[in-house]
């Protein structure tokens, strides 16, 4: 009855493609952005903030990076995880490096390092196609997380072969190390998926994302027509491994504080990535956030349900977990394999016509 | 002269590792054949198998931690135990009954989905078949053991020793696997090229609409696909377990089956043959060689780097089928 584009005119063609075309749309977004913002930092606290907002946040970034790449161009990628540790160690390497610049600079900065290495690791991914591409992809998992193991120059000699964030400030609070507040933990990992987002968003609709798609719709049509396979699929690679980069970094210094290349960033944080953007839905923003928050939540969700409520062991409700994300992955892939974006988008559909469907 | 034998029984070892890795590329290439599914359960199929072998032997009651958490009994053991030759017989039965459940309920709904949205399905199927192992019988490490011989074969020190004044050290376990192995894949060779199913097989694989249009029936043949492939993985999951013990890892050997089709090609059974050999002795012979130069522990990605380099030259694999592409 409220949501639809009666009396919602349009005069320009700027108006015409926007991101959110029907109003209600515009105002919930402006709503959600306002409360993220403004509401939530006054109310969060450490529970909220390290159980469920603040991964949302990071893992939502790592999505997104991984949905420019397999779900607009169309490239599978397993080595997710040690794309994040590159962001993880180069931001480690920065911080301790140069402690006077700033933190921001520094986790940008492990995202451009990022996107180099993965623009190195996509080279092969002018001859390599599909699954053949998949596992490919496995031996910058593999081989990344060995080199950060194995050469005590990128974790400073540390005895346990762990890095550890120290303590950096914006504005005076405290956004890594051990003091780290709630609230500035949450805010630092919202400024900059916001920033990425918008930016993703916007790439995606411009000439950059209509070669992505056009590639993995079809490369060979598309470079008849003239996409330059070369330049789409590398740009694809570096900003998908921009994206995961910073995630890694925030991952890192925001939220865990200490890790260890094979804990954090086994080939485990590349198949949850991928499986948040298969059931959240590949190729959409929406549903980089939506898989992202689901794959959050779960775990979360089904602890309180099995430990909390009933009481079972932890490691036996680990075990169900396991089960059911698998069992989702598949029921998720045979009725709608294109994920949660798209059971949203029937949703929005009905609305339209509700309540009078004629 | 001392470095080149320890050189030979690097690649000797090599050798039976790259056995076994062929052993669980056999899995999948019999299913990609069939069915043109890229099956990355593989290797959790060789972990299930494995699970459920060592839990009907020693008589675990299934789902024992759940059935303990849901009403309070102390259940584990049924308290006896069974014998070895019919434990294997049984978990056999139970990898037919698991292909057939696949096909009814993954497989069949997802039929002429694309091939990476299968590849991922089989994703999420090794994820819920972990996930049950666990459940269904602990998550424990777990010694296998169903009276294969194990240690250093003493005749094969001597005789060496006596010939060529250098005693080879080769476990007992490898020599077994590697002729088990060969006569697995001879056995399935045979079954393929001289038995009426075994050559419907080879029809599916050619051709899905045609040898459905001669009367042969696809469901029958995934299932028979499935439940052989789950055999091979049984058997896989049997040496590996006994030489490793049943554990989590076990399922990551499976990822090192990738870099082996990878190289042999998709579609051939020697070349996973031949792949997985390549594989077994690169990455021992690097690891000997190379390894104490950079820190070691380079088994961990030489497989995966050695098949992206060289799926950059050949993007088909050694012989896997020419790839042609048209808009």
């Amino acid at each position: 009855m409220f949501y639809r584009e009666a009396g919602d005119f349009k005069t320009t063609y700027r108006d015409d493609g926007q991101t959110f075309p029907i109003r209600l749309d515009r105002w919930g977004y402006y709503v959600i952005l306002a409360a993220a913002f403004l509401v939530v930092p006054i109310y969060i606290d450490a529970y909220w903030a390290n159980a469920v907002l603040v991964p949302f946040l990071i893992y939502a970034i790592a999505a997104l990076g991984l949905n420019v790449l397999t779900g607009y161009a169309g490239q599978v990628s397993l080595g997710t995880g040690g794309f994040m540790a590159v962001g993880a160690y180069a931001v480690y390497k920065l911080m301790t490096s140069f402690p006077e610049v700033s933190i921001v600079i520094h986790i940008l900065l492990a995202g451009g390092i990022t996107a180099a290495v993965g623009v190195l690791f996509g080279l092969p991914s002018l001859r390599i196609k599909g699954f053949y591409l998949a596992v490919a992809t496995l031996a910058a998992q593999f081989f990344l997380v060995w080199l950060f193991n194995k050469v005590p120059w990128f974790y400073n000699y540390s005895a346990s072969g762990q890095i550890t964030a120290p303590t950096r400030r914006v504005f005076g609070y405290a956004v890594t190390g051990p003091t780290t507040s709630a609230p500035a933990k949450y805010l630092i990992c919202l400024c900059f998926l916001f920033v990425l987002a918008w930016a993703v968003r916007n790439l995606t609709r411009g000439t950059l994302g209509r070669k992505w798609m056009a590639i993995r719709d079809m490369d060979i049509a598309a470079e008849i027509i003239g996409v330059n396979p070369l330049t789409a699929k590398l740009s694809a690679f570096a900003v998908s491994s921009f994206l995961i980069g910073i995630a890694g970094a925030l991952l890192f210094a925001v939220y865990l504080g200490a890790a260890d290349a094979n804990e954090a960033f086994g080939i485990n944080k590349s198949f949850l990535v991928l499986f948040m953007i298969i059931i959240g839905g590949l190729g959409s923003i929406f549903g980089s956030f939506a898989g992202a928050a689901f794959l959050v939540l779960l775990p979360v969700l089904l602890k309180n349900i099995l430990v909390g409520s009933f009481g079972w062991p932890t490691n036996l409700a680990a075990h169900i977990e396991l089960m059911i994300v698998g069992a989702l992955i598949v029921f998720f892939l045979i009725v709608e394999p294109h994920g949660l974006a798209r059971l949203w988008q029937l949703t929005k559909e009905k609305l339209r016509l509700w309540p009078f469907p004629h | 002269m001392d470095q080149l034998f320890f050189a030979a029984e690097v690649f000797l070892n090599g050798l039976m590792a790259g056995v076994m890795y062929s052993l669980v590329a056999l899995g999948f290439v019999l299913i990609f054949k069939a069915s043109g599914v890229f099956n990355y359960a593989q290797g959790v199929l060789a972990l299930f198998a494995a699970l459920t072998l060592v839990g009907i032997q020693q008589g675990q009651v299934p789902f024992a931690h759940l059935i303990n958490a849901m009403f309070g009994t102390n259940l584990h053991h049924f308290g006896w135990t069974v014998p070895s030759i019919l434990a294997i017989a049984l978990t056999a039965g139970i990898m037919v009954l698991l292909a057939f459940l696949i096909e009814k309920l993954v497989l069949q709904h997802l039929v002429g989905q694309e091939p990476i949205i299968l590849f991922m399905a089989t994703i999420g199927l090794a994820y819920f078949l972990e996930g049950m192992g666990d459940v269904m019988w602990g998550a424990d490490i777990k010694t296998l053991d169903v009276g294969l011989p194990q240690g250093i074969s003493d005749t094969v020190e001597t005789m060496t020793a006596d010939w060529l004044g250098y005693g080879f050290f080769l476990d007992r376990l490898d020599i077994w696997a590697t002729m088990i192995a060969a006569l697995l894949v001879a056995a399935l060779v045979a079954f393929a090229q001289y038995t009426k199913q075994g050559r419907a097989m080879r029809a599916v694989a050619d051709d899905h609409q045609a040898a459905l249009s001669v009367g042969i029936s696809l469901r029958f043949i995934w299932v028979m696909v499935w439940s052989i492939a789950g055999f091979v993985a049984l058997v896989a999951g049997i040496m590996w377990g006994t030489k490793s013990g049943v554990q989590f890892s076990l399922s990551l050997i499976a990822l090192k089956a990738l870099p082996v089709l990878m190289l042999g090609g998709f579609t051939s059974i020697p070349g996973a043959i031949v792949g997985g050999l390549i594989i077994g002795v690169g990455e021992k012979l690097f690891e000997f060689w190379i390894g104490p130069l950079v820190g070691g522990a380079t088994e961990n990605w030489f497989a995966y780097v050695l098949a992206l380099v060289f799926l950059v030259f050949r993007p088909q694999g050694l012989f896997g089928e020419r790839i042609i592409e048209r808009v």
